[in-house]
């Protein structure tokens, strides 16, 4: 069984909406998913509903991380079993800096894998790993005392989600548009970043409309997403085949076409 | 007081850590209520000169005429005829922990003081009821010329120093409660700052009320002379008790030119004590007063530090957080008086409420005619936890003066589901995740802080928010 598995998932919205309309996948460690969709096939509502977004309730269906029903539990929940979610967009904390929120995050995160003892990061050992990790994603140390994506450009914002990645050690972390905003420098180093955290104590679901960041994050799967369903996989070659003939052949217009 | 992130995490679920009390085994208890009779005792008692026997009878005149104000909060649950006006736990002042009866050192232990001072202290006082019932102050300090007192041992021993300010930036009957402090005042601090000397570490006095129906009523003067610097720094705890207690203190401050004075509170009452402050600074030439006043507990505070900048090219800063909980109501904010020219002053509040509380911005702003070239610049930002919680902003603005550059500027937010959710996802309870937000959102005023004192604060943030997402 894989670390995380999906079996015939539904996802609503609170007014009853669905967004996701039963979905398969498995996704493990050392893999690398890549979930390609357009606008608006409910993509980013699958990552929210995973992660425990309150908004977006799973309806129907399973879902399991390590063969535990994660359905119910709260987002702090998840991340303590090992789930990480990079935001499409993440959220400013005003007079929270970047050191102070990461070194929280991970205690909070040691304490769960500890059994609810307390078990704080040295200093030393946090400020090694946080300061290599910045130079590897070529974040500026000044951005390490700002406070957490207050007045970031996209391209920060993007960085220091693949930073957190890269500090809280997940199991399984799905990217939302980590490549929206993304110039191509930024984009490769972001995703060379992504492609070297993913190994046997990491997988990654891979979310995004374009083709381009696969170049560098080399997915080993593609799942093609189109209004709320997978609707086609493959290997690689899949990715290319969209991006020469888009998504109009797996939409239903373009089927019927 | 210096506490690692780990006890601090692990305080968490505590609702209110201070609420214990000691027993009673009181020096001297007065009984129930207020008299002409009583307050003549407590001057007695004290052995003080007629002027001040004198002063505190009218003082108390002032007060039985004045009216319960009507405007704040709702004072008319507080029984003035139930309360004890002056408690004297031990005989002799102490300036070693270990003469203290073991009862009362131990509640010292416990609130962090002795260590404090060993680790960053320059000098402590430690009130207890209505005595300060442990002083001392730093011996290379004591050489330079630099008083630390209480202030009853203040009127005794600098009684000229004293009868020259005292009530001069307050009077006597300013308003009621500073009234009812001018008549059975008790405690609190006598600091004199010679010209020149900078007192690099802080002056800490800490308030503490252990009697149930307790009245606390201290009085402090700060006299900082010309070029000097202070920093003086307060907190306070009482237990919890199902009736009320009374804390009224008033605080008066004098910046000669080119001194500075930062005064720093962590006010953290327990829920059943009305805080009735009035604290009032005046700043001359090119002089600067800070006041940092956080607000945590108490049932209900009505608090507003002033400055007058009376000297050209004098500076004013007003820091305030308000934080109110279940039963609570936060009156606070500040008031700066620009009377001379090339004044400025900057006022920046934070309130935050929760659990149905209640916080308040109130504040003046008042530029006299002939101040002119004054600058001042308002912030008030209010951050709301829930639906059923409040937050109101008064600000009065008089401006006398043409030539002025005045800044106003108020935000109010609710706590965001999206940013909650942002931080849960990595791991964060939920109860961590609005205590990042709450504590980021004071941070302006908490980077301002020792770094002991940041810690507290932030410590007490999160026992203020365990209550409402535990």
């Amino acid at each position: 069984m894989a670390l995380l598995e999906l079996k015939d998932l539904h996802v609503a919205l609170e007014d009853g909406t669905e967004i996701v309309k039963g979905v398969d996948l498995a996704v493990d460690l050392g893999e690398i998913h890549a979930l390609m969709g357009p606008n608006g096939s409910g993509k980013s509502s699958l990552a929210y509903a995973l992660m425990g977004h309150p908004a977006y309730q799973i309806t129907e269906g399973e879902a399991l991380f390590d063969g535990r029903e994660i359905t119910e539990l709260g987002a702090d929940e998840r991340a303590q079993l090992g789930l990480f979610l990079a935001f499409q967009y993440p959220h400013a904390i005003p007079g929270v800096t970047v050191t102070s929120f990461l070194r929280s995050a991970l205690n909070a995160l040691r304490k769960a894998r500890a059994g609810g003892e307390e078990d704080p990061v040295p200093v030393p050992e946090f400020r090694n790993d946080l300061l290599a990790a910045m130079e590897h994603l070529k974040i500026p140390r000044e951005l390490a005392q700002r406070y957490l994506n207050d007045g970031f450009s996209g391209g920060e914002k993007k960085r220091v989600e693949i930073l957190q990645m890269a500090l809280l050690k997940p199991r399984i972390a799905i990217l939302d548009e980590t490549d929206s905003g993304l110039d191509i420098d930024a984009l490769k180093i972001v995703a060379t970043g992504v492609k070297e955290l993913v190994g046997p104590e990491t997988g990654a679901l891979v979310i995004t409309h374009y083709q381009r960041i696969l170049n560098y994050v080399e997915p080993d799967f593609v799942h093609v997403f189109v209004d709320g369903r997978i609707v086609e996989e493959g290997g690689p070659e899949l990715a290319h085949k969209l991006e020469a003939e888009g998504y109009e052949a797996f939409t239903p217009e373009g089927a019927e076409a | 007081m210096a506490l690692t992130e780990t006890e601090i995490v692990a305080g968490i679920g505590n609702e209110y850590k201070y609420g214990f009390h000691d027993p009673e085994d009181y020096f001297f208890k007065s009984g129930r209520g207020l008299s002409a009779e009583l307050v003549a005792a407590i001057s007695e008692h004290k052995n003080e000169p007629d002027w001040m026997r004198k002063f505190r009878l009218k003082s108390l005149e002032y007060f039985q005429a004045r009216p319960l104000p009507a405007w704040g909060g709702d004072l008319t649950g507080i029984d003035f005829e139930n309360i004890f006006y002056y408690i004297r736990p031990t005989e002799k002042q102490a300036n070693s922990w270990e003469d203290l009866p073991p009862d009362i050192k131990n509640t010292w232990d416990k609130l962090g003081i002795p260590e404090a001072e060993k680790k960053y202290l320059a000098g402590v006082g430690a009130q207890y009821e209505s005595e300060v019932v442990y002083h001392k102050l730093k011996e290379d300090l004591e050489s330079q010329g630099v008083l630390f007192l209480d202030m009853d041992s203040g009127l005794r021993e600098h009684e000229e120093l004293v009868k020259e300010y005292f009530g001069t930036i307050i009077p006597q009957n300013d308003n009621k409660f500073a009234a009812l402090n001018s008549a059975v005042w008790s405690g609190g601090s006598f600091i004199y700052v010679p010209p020149g000397v900078s007192v690099d570490m802080p002056l800490q006095a800490y308030f503490r009320i252990n009697a149930e129906n307790m009245g606390q009523f201290e009085r402090t003067l700060i006299i900082v002379d010309e070029g000097a610097y202070v920093h003086y720094v307060e907190g306070c705890t009482a237990p919890v008790y199902s009736s009320d207690s009374l804390h009224s203190a008033v605080v008066e401050i004098i910046v000669k030119p080119g001194g500075r004075c930062r005064y720093t509170t962590i006010q953290n009452w327990s829920n059943n004590v009305y805080n009735l402050v009035t604290k009032r600074a005046v700043a001359y030439e090119n002089a600067t007063m800070e006041w940092v006043d956080a607000n945590l507990g108490s049932k209900l505070t009505m608090k507003y530090p002033a400055i007058w900048l009376m000297g050209e090219g004098a500076h004013g800063e007003v820091l305030s957080i308000a934080f109110g909980g279940k039963d609570q109501h936060l009156d606070a904010g500040g008031k700066a008086v620009h009377v001379a020219p090339h004044t400025s002053s900057i006022i920046t509040s934070k309130s935050i409420s929760k659990d149905g509380g209640r916080a308040s911005y109130r504040g003046l702003l008042e530029v006299a005619k002939g101040a002119v070239g004054s600058k001042s610049k308002v912030v008030c930002d209010a951050l709301i936890l829930d639906e059923d919680s409040r937050s109101d902003t008064y600000p009065y603005i008089r401006i006398d003066e043409s030539q002025v550059d005045i800044g106003h500027e108020a935000t109010v937010s609710k706590i965001g589901e999206e940013q909650l959710f942002y931080l849960m996802s990595r791991g964060l309870s939920e109860a961590e995740a609005s205590a990042m937000v709450v504590s980021g959102f004071v941070e302006p005023i908490t980077k301002e802080l020792p770094l002991e004192y940041a810690v507290e604060m932030n410590r007490l943030i999160q026992l203020q928010m365990e209550g409402s997402v535990g």
